[in-house]
């Protein structure tokens, strides 16, 4: 395995984040802050609670889950079709890297900064509510587990896509409706009954009710058909990507 | 492939998702230590060619040998040894030269060596350089800074496409030095132009490539010989109506009416006797107005080679 390789792709991915860290970090924590205060403080208090946990801290899950889903995305997407946008690829392409490791090199970095955001927007929110977590090492691996997924989503986002617009589609205009609409601010049960069942077609549900329980013990539905269906998504990206490499699409001709 | 070559292309074809066939039936050798120009007209199947080679396009059948790994089985081995310098200019455009360098060196699987990366950048004066933002360099700082990271893994064959497309004399005749002082290192170069000199100038052998076939592989000298035509032209004051004996050894034509003395010649051999020839003609009283000389084009060539006969192919 070419591990140097690996950690070069890794290394220039993170040097990168670190060039734009006022885009990369201190906006989503800013963005972060804004829901709290609009939903933990200003509406949150004349809220009851959820599940027997205070509005405020209700949505910190949510709230974590729909920026470490975007920013995954955005990351890992932009990551790949840079290199395709700019030339540069050849020299990723004309290297001893097989496929596998290219996709560790980019997706990891990707994942490594959506867990750090994931962690630094747990942090903030601890300064507005008081946070139990039931289940932190299961809340770690959750974060984990969910940041390489995306991430993977993210890099074939960045193959398929053939311009900036594209880039930003899947994320602004498919993930971040689902996310809202998939019980990051409330519980699926606040729900009419028809309401619940058309809820239960979001896959992004199945996520967030899986984190959720990871911090109050409870979720939308069991933690066994989250975990089911995260594991489902990652292999699922992986199959993906390994068809990719395979028929060269959108890489090789 | 014989002991002395690196690089060994049997029976490749490239066909495009178009329909297009890029490269058909194309067989080469690349003997170690040589510099090889590969010269052909635009759409010609020159970058193809270089792109399947290092493992940027697949090709449709046929195979390529490496230093005797085999580019698809073997790929790390195989691509170990190239080195690839693109025709366009794709550079990371934020990242400072010496970084961009070291992380060439890194995707080959190499450990640091900065002892390494400073004689690549000192060898192509960009040392002064290390710190500086590529987007700030001029374009010819650019294209060393690429082959600058051709070179970060130390391979042992290095391709360069175009080279020299669109730069300035000063720095195609700088270019030139260092590919020369590369093969001094041991280095094998292939590379592809579009221009006749710059095959003269440097190449030990010259291949022709035109619509995906190889027509043509020869030493340089041989090359030259055959297509590199050159015309003297001497616009006379007054016509002449035949050539003067005195004349003969050159074979002259008169052309316009007797108003123009013309002189064809072969470009590696001819160019020595034209002071002779002014001389000549000095003695003679014969006056001119004007002179001019000019070569045969690259496209005369190919249409000249394109137009030949099937023997003279010799790849």
């Amino acid at each position: 395995m070419n591990l140097r390789g690996i950690w070069a792709i890794y290394h220039f991915e993170m040097s990168r984040w670190k060039r734009t860290l006022w885009q990369s970090l201190v906006a989503p924590v800013m963005t972060t802050t804004l829901y709290f205060v609009v939903f933990g403080a200003a509406i949150g208090g004349r809220m009851s609670a959820v599940d027997g946990v205070s509005y405020g801290a209700f949505i910190v899950p949510g709230l974590i889950m729909l920026t470490v889903f975007t920013q995954s995305l955005s990351n890992a997407s932009f990551g790949i079709y840079f290199p395709q946008f700019s030339g540069t690829i050849y020299e990723i392409l004309s290297a001893p890297l097989s496929p596998l490791e290219i996709v560790i090199g980019y997706v990891g970095a990707a994942a490594t900064k959506s867990i750090l955001l994931g962690l630094i927007i747990l942090v903030t929110g601890s300064f507005f509510v008081t946070l139990d977590i039931h289940h932190p090492v299961s809340m770690a691996l959750y974060l984990v587990l969910i940041s390489l997924t995306f991430s993977l989503f993210g890099f074939i986002i960045g193959i398929w896509a053939q311009n900036f617009e594209q880039l930003q589609f899947f994320p602004m205009l498919v993930v971040t409706p689902l996310t809202f609409l998939g019980g990051a601010f409330y519980s699926i049960d606040m729900l009419p009954e028809n309401w619940q069942t058309v809820a239960l077609f979001n896959p992004v549900v199945y996520l967030i009710s899986g984190f959720r329980w990871c911090f109050y013990g409870s979720g939308d539905v069991g933690i066994d058909i989250s975990l089911l269906c995260t594991a489902g998504f990652l292999i699922g990206g992986l199959l993906w990507v390994r068809w990719i490499f395979h028929t060269g699409y959108r890489l090789k001709q | 492939m014989t002991d002395a070559s690196v690089l060994t292309i049997s029976g490749l074809h490239k066909r495009y998702a178009s329909g297009l066939d890029a490269l058909r039936d194309i067989n080469l050798e690349i003997r170690s230590g040589e510099i090889f120009a590969l010269l052909g007209p635009n759409g010609a199947g020159k970058t193809t060619l270089i792109s399947t080679i290092c493992g940027i396009v697949s090709p449709s059948s046929g195979t390529i040998t490496v230093g005797g790994h085999d580019h698809r089985r073997a790929y790390r081995e195989a691509r170990k040894l190239i080195g690839l310098v693109p025709q366009e200019l794709h550079t990371e455009a934020f990242e400072s030269v010496q970084h961009t360098v070291a992380y060439s060196r890194g995707l080959f699987g190499l450990p640091p060596s900065p002892a390494h990366i400073e004689k690549v950048l000192r060898d192509l004066s960009l040392w002064d350089k290390r710190d500086e933002q590529i987007r700030r360099l001029s374009g010819g700082m650019k294209r060393r800074v690429m082959i600058a990271k051709a070179l970060a893994h130390e391979p042992r064959i290095l391709f360069l496409d175009e080279p020299t497309a669109g730069v300035d004399v000063e720095l195609r005749r700088n270019l030139w030095d260092q590919v020369h002082q590369l093969r001094r290192d041991g280095v094998t170069v292939v590379l592809t132009t579009h221009y006749i000199e710059e095959a003269q100038e440097m190449a030990d052998r010259v291949g022709v490539i035109n619509q995906g076939h190889i027509i043509l592989v020869e030493e340089k000298q041989a090359l030259m010989r055959s297509l590199g035509k050159r015309v003297l032209r001497l616009h006379l004051e007054a016509p002449l109506a035949e050539i003067p004996a005195e004349l003969a050894d050159w074979s002259l034509v008169l052309e316009s009416e007797g108003q123009e003395l013309v002189f064809r010649f072969d470009a590696a051999q001819g160019r020595q006797r034209i002071p002779d020839l002014l001389n000549r003609v000095h003695m003679l009283g014969i006056t001119y107005t004007d002179l001019n000389t000019s070569e045969s084009s690259l496209e005369d060539i190919f249409v000249e080679l394109v137009s030949a006969p099937k023997d003279k192919a010799t790849a």
